[in-house]
């Protein structure tokens, strides 16, 4: 894994993100910080049309139906610079941004 | 060739429903952004190919798109709705949430984008939790208008049912210095300056549902109408009443006459007469279905107090749909057009003024608004 400089981090977006980003598949980012916050960052400056969609954009807090999910953990609840897993830093595993279970 | 475009937003998608002059043969385009909640859109008068969107879910939030060829392709624009501080308040301040504790406010969906009338660039949003936003650079960046939620009895301002929320804005037709806004459930305010100072015009209205009747502020105003020959009259559809004003919203005084219910959400004007006014009587805000199971929109062609129902092609048994504050819409052809959405996925268009009616669409997600452009 790359703890110091860039890695090319996997993300995997929800059906409407990847519509509004007009992405097909997995986004594929040059991540610097190794932190779902360093991750987000890099995923707004690459697609700024989701900035608002995943974290709200003055705060930084994640919307409240949006989930995280790695190397079959739920990262969701984890603070923004804790690190990433290293599977997810070194490009073995995706990060995964989920639309919640919701609407019964 | 003279035409109409009826911008349909619904609860899972917009659509765009487009006819010539003859209103009875329909173009079906859509969904556009499918699975999303479409508030609102509507075109722009100063560029009839420049279309708003308001697109928002509880997933994912708010997004705004921009149509800038009829509706057939959008983009995306800017979608950060930042409070500004307001003056002797702490940061953006608070309102009262429904248990009366002080909340912070916050974004949660636009519920209303209202076009500039003469530059396509310039556009309001009207937003919850209720404030006023403005772009005048097409979409790209948004500022509050705060001297709205600056007003002194904001921090007092409380939801109503549907979220504290600022649905309606009319713009003066030749000042454009006047803006008059409705938000649940605090009332209607107005600008003589362009957005900068607000303040409630309220007057003459009276709510059962507060506990001081005829409060300056507290009113669950639905929806308000103007006609563009006549801007100092207003119609309003409140909660409960059926209201006017003539002069500017300074004073208001009830046009409910004889309907058969004053509760309802949507009003609006004919496009050639503005003493035709229209509404959708509900049976309260209990049930939000239409008296008797018959979907009736009423006309009056007295400014209001005498009303008739129009029938002729609406359901008139066993139909328990709403017709929601943005669902109804007027066009301008020689031979005004009205149009109705909803909540059962129904749009019935009238092309002879309310006398008859006949749906275009019957079965689209429950519609939460119809707005037409006027092609010509």
């Amino acid at each position: 894994m790359t703890r110091t400089g860039t890695a090319t981090v996997r993300v995997g977006l929800p059906y409407h993100l990847r519509a509004l980003a007009q992405v097909d598949g997995e986004v594929l980012l040059d991540v610097g910080r190794p932190t779902t916050r360093g991750l987000l960052d890099a995923l707004e400056r690459r697609h700024p049309v989701l900035r608002g969609t995943v974290r709200d954009p003055v705060t930084g807090v994640r919307r409240p139906f949006v989930r995280f999910f790695a190397c079959q953990e739920d990262l969701s609840h984890a603070a923004p610079d804790d690190p990433l897993p290293d599977a997810v830093m070194r490009g073995d595993e995706p990060f995964l941004v989920i639309g919640a279970m919701a609407g019964g | 060739m003279p035409g109409v475009r009826v911008l349909v937003g619904t609860r899972k998608g917009a659509f765009v429903l487009t006819s010539d002059e003859g209103r009875r043969d329909w173009r079906v385009e859509g969904p556009h952004f499918g699975g999303w909640e479409m508030y609102h859109l509507k075109g722009s008068p100063a560029d009839p190919d420049r279309i708003w969107a308001s697109q928002s879910g509880g997933w994912f939030g708010q997004v705004v798109q921009r149509s800038d060829d009829g509706g057939r392709t959008w983009s995306p624009v800017g979608n950060d709705f930042a409070y500004a501080a307001v003056e002797g308040r702490d940061g953006a301040g608070t309102h009262q949430d429904y248990d009366g504790t002080a909340k912070p406010w916050s974004f949660t969906r636009v519920w209303h984008l209202e076009p500039s009338l003469t530059d396509p660039d310039t556009v309001y949003a009207g937003v919850e939790d209720a404030a006023l936003f403005k772009s005048t650079d097409g979409g790209a960046s948004w500022s509050e208008l705060a001297g709205l939620r600056g007003h002194g009895s904001g921090p007092q301002w409380q939801p109503g049912a549907g979220g504290l929320c600022a649905h309606t804005v009319v713009l003066h037709p030749t000042d454009e210095q006047r803006i008059v806004t409705a938000i649940s459930a605090a009332g209607v305010f107005r600008t003589d300056d362009g957005g900068g100072t607000w303040r409630p015009i309220n007057k003459g209205l009276l709510s059962g549902e507060i506990p001081q009747q005829e409060a300056e502020v507290g009113h669950c105003v639905h929806n308000l109408a103007m006609h563009p020959s006549r801007p100092d009259t207003l119609f309003m559809q409140k909660h409960w009443d059926v209201m006017r004003s003539d002069d500017g919203g300074e004073s208001w005084h009830e046009i409910s006459g004889d309907l058969p219910s004053d509760f309802g959400f949507p009003i609006d004007v004919h496009a050639h007469e503005p003493d035709t006014v229209y509404v959708v009587p509900i049976t309260s805000d209990y049930f939000h279905v239409p008296p008797d199971g018959k979907l009736r929109v009423y006309r009056s062609r007295t400014g209001g107090g005498e009303w008739e129902p129009l029938t002729n092609g609406l359901p008139q048994e066993h139909c328990y749909v709403n017709v929601l504050r943005d669902a109804m819409a007027v066009d301008r052809l020689d031979e005004c057009g009205v149009y109705v959405g909803t909540t059962g996925g129904q749009v019935y268009t009238s092309p002879d003024g309310g006398d008859s009616w006949a749906p275009i669409v019957r079965d689209l997600p429950a519609v939460l608004s119809v707005e037409v452009q006027t092609l010509r």
